[in-house]
């Protein structure tokens, strides 16, 4: 992370990262020489790459409660609907900048807020008789999905190219002028919904052996999976609002840390908020420097670099046949 | 731990599945549930695990009615092997799956402790499933598969164990094999069978379920006879302790239909 911090259109030499860092957190030491480096380093790179960390760390926890909770591989944030409403507020507040109906809300406000209202239809549709099925869960995500898709593609069209840009860029996710006051909430949401998940490991645990033995095993089936639900969209909802729809993490990561270390989610969920996390911070370093100044949107990246290690991973593994 | 079922009626969809069954197991004792398919037998086990409320009627697993009971204590107390097996659990080895049977002592806060080890290690090493038992259980065969599903159920620490149709697709030998290590636990059973010499081999009373009533109740060989046979399952057979104190039944070699066998009728093939 201190080298992501140091790197940049300015590199800065790794001593004086720890330096700055440690001046601000601690007050000790001198302030930097320079300004403008202590400038760079405190207030641009350092809050970017904690946002990068958090986002990284709760997309992929998502993922792999939400494949777990669904019980189907191809879970995730997007499947289940969340980014679609995510999307679709934050679309709405930028075509319709400050309209009436949205004035005072911000395109992270109105994010969160799609994102949940996808969480709460997914809940809705995905019952039926109180029941929550596994397979019903996903196609009303999936479907879910779809009708937010549809309508942010219709806002899509009334707004002007250099909204058009914005929306895309934000579409694809990027942590680039993260401010410090947009941390605290994240990091709280993060911190605290993980360490929640992570509780609820052996009850995780417990639904991969199907609804029935579960149920044997002492779990309230429904109850688990609507808490899980309701952790998940707000976590999602939280990240998405501050960094965009960043896609494959949340997929990916889950089962790279399966693949290699199993799928116990007491150890599975901590160690896979781990690599979200410097997997997304290792993304957002080359999404800076491969085309200084320019900056590469996350979401092209983390496919771009994810994709060929996983489907090399994939291959190798024999437990998938 | 004794188990007694009375009067229970389940209504699924607003469609009669069980009506007025009664049943009752002393402790220790292993009473096996058979019957056509679509006669109520696994819905039967559903209401003792917890897993389908029953319209009326009572289960009490000890003294305690199991719906009045939260779940996790009731899960203390009765462990399942269903037949969704293994679930999804692609990535959990032989001795994680074992310990998933621990899940009912722990609360979110809770902590694998002494007494968990020492149990998932008993469990793994009486169903003799301790040389794989760092394998994936994707790899294994279903005679090895079953066993870990039983350690599973042991793990638990049960009073009651429930089993639907634990043999199903096995060999012969794993068949008896399993058999033997339900026997040796001692705990109270409810088994739904479909194999009837494994059910008269393993239990030692019947209940025979048919269009979601009891038939019959009783020792094995009251409840086997050709009568009881003939009715629920449509086949003609006999049922005889043999010498060496096997039960073993006869079948006859076609259909029973409208009371007489397939090929006593002239114009079937």
């Amino acid at each position: 992370m201190t080298a992501a911090v140091s790197i940049g259109a300015v590199n800065v030499p790794l001593g004086d990262v720890w330096g700055i860092v440690l001046h601000h957190v601690t007050g000790a030491g001198a302030a930097h020489s320079d300004p403008a480096l202590d400038q760079i380093v405190w207030n641009f790179r350092t809050p970017r790459v904690a946002l990068a960390a958090l986002a990284g760390a709760g997309l992929a926890v998502s993922g792999a409660v939400l494949q777990t909770v669904v019980s189907n591989p191809l879970a995730d944030p997007i499947v289940l609907g969340f980014s679609y409403g995510a999307t679709l507020g934050a679309v709405l507040v930028i075509t319709l900048g400050g309209g009436a109906a949205l004035a005072g809300l911000g395109v992270s406000a109105a994010a969160f807020l799609g994102a949940v209202a996808a969480g709460a239809l997914v809940f809705a549709l995905g019952q039926r008789r109180g029941r929550l099925a596994p397979t019903r869960l996903v196609l009303a995500g999936v479907a879910v999905g779809y009708a937010f898709l549809s309508a942010t593609s219709y806002v899509q069209l009334q707004a002007t190219p250099a909204e058009l840009r914005t929306v895309m860029f934000w579409m694809l996710g990027s942590v680039a002028g993260t401010q410090w006051d947009q941390l605290p909430t994240v990091s709280v949401v993060v911190l605290v919904t993980t360490t929640l998940l992570t509780l609820f490991g052996r009850r995780l645990n417990a639904l991969l052996a199907g609804d029935e033995s579960a149920t044997a095993l002492g779990v309230n089936v429904n109850r688990l999976r609507a808490v899980l639900l309701m952790l998940t969209a707000l976590l999602t909802g939280t990240v998405i609002a501050v960094a965009g729809s960043i896609g494959f993490v949340g997929l990916m990561i889950p089962h790279l840390v399966r693949l290699t270390t199993g799928a116990d989610h007491r150890r599975l969920l901590p160690l896979t908020a781990l690599l979200g996390a410097v997997y997304l911070v290792l993304v957002d370093l080359l999404s800076r420097t491969l085309n200084r100044p320019e900056e590469i949107p996350l979401g092209i990246l983390t496919a771009l670099l994810g994709a060929p290690f996983f489907l090399w991973l994939l291959r190798r593994n024999k437990g998938l046949d | 731990m004794k188990l007694t079922i009375d009067r229970l009626h389940v209504t699924l969809d607003r469609t009669p599945i069980l009506r007025d069954v009664s049943l009752r197991a002393r402790t220790g004792d292993i009473v096996g549930l058979v019957g056509p398919n679509g006669s109520g037998k696994s819905t039967l086990l559903r209401t003792v695990y917890r897993s389908l409320r029953p319209a009326d009627g009572v289960v009490r697993v000890g003294e305690d009615d199991v719906w009045a009971l939260a779940p996790r204590t009731a899960a203390r107390r009765t462990a399942a092997v269903l037949q969704d097996g293994g679930g999804n659990t692609t990535g959990l080895t032989v001795t994680e799956i074992v310990a998933l049977g621990r899940a009912p002592h722990h609360g979110l806060l809770g902590r694998d402790g002494a007494e968990d080890h020492r149990a998932v290690a008993d469990a793994i090493d009486r169903c003799g499933v301790r040389p794989f038992a760092d394998r994936d259980y994707a790899s294994l065969s279903g005679g090895e598969r079953q066993r870990v599903l039983l350690a599973r159920a042991l793990a638990q620490a049960p009073r009651l164990l429930v089993l639907d149709e634990l043999t199903n697709h096995l060999d012969i030998r794993a068949r008896f094999e399993l058999l033997d290590l339900i026997r040796a636990t001692g705990i109270t059973t409810l088994a739904v069978l479909h194999d009837l010499d494994l059910a008269a081999r393993l239990c030692d009373h019947l209940v025979v379920l048919h269009e979601g009533t009891v038939m019959a109740a009783g020792p094995v060989l009251e409840v086997l006879t050709p009568r009881i046979l003939g009715d629920a399952f449509g086949i003609r057979a006999r049922t005889e302790r043999h010498a060496d104190g096997v039960i073993r039944i006869t079948y006859a070699a076609h259909a029973l239909v409208g009371g007489e066998t397939t090929a006593d009728r002239p114009n079937t093939p």
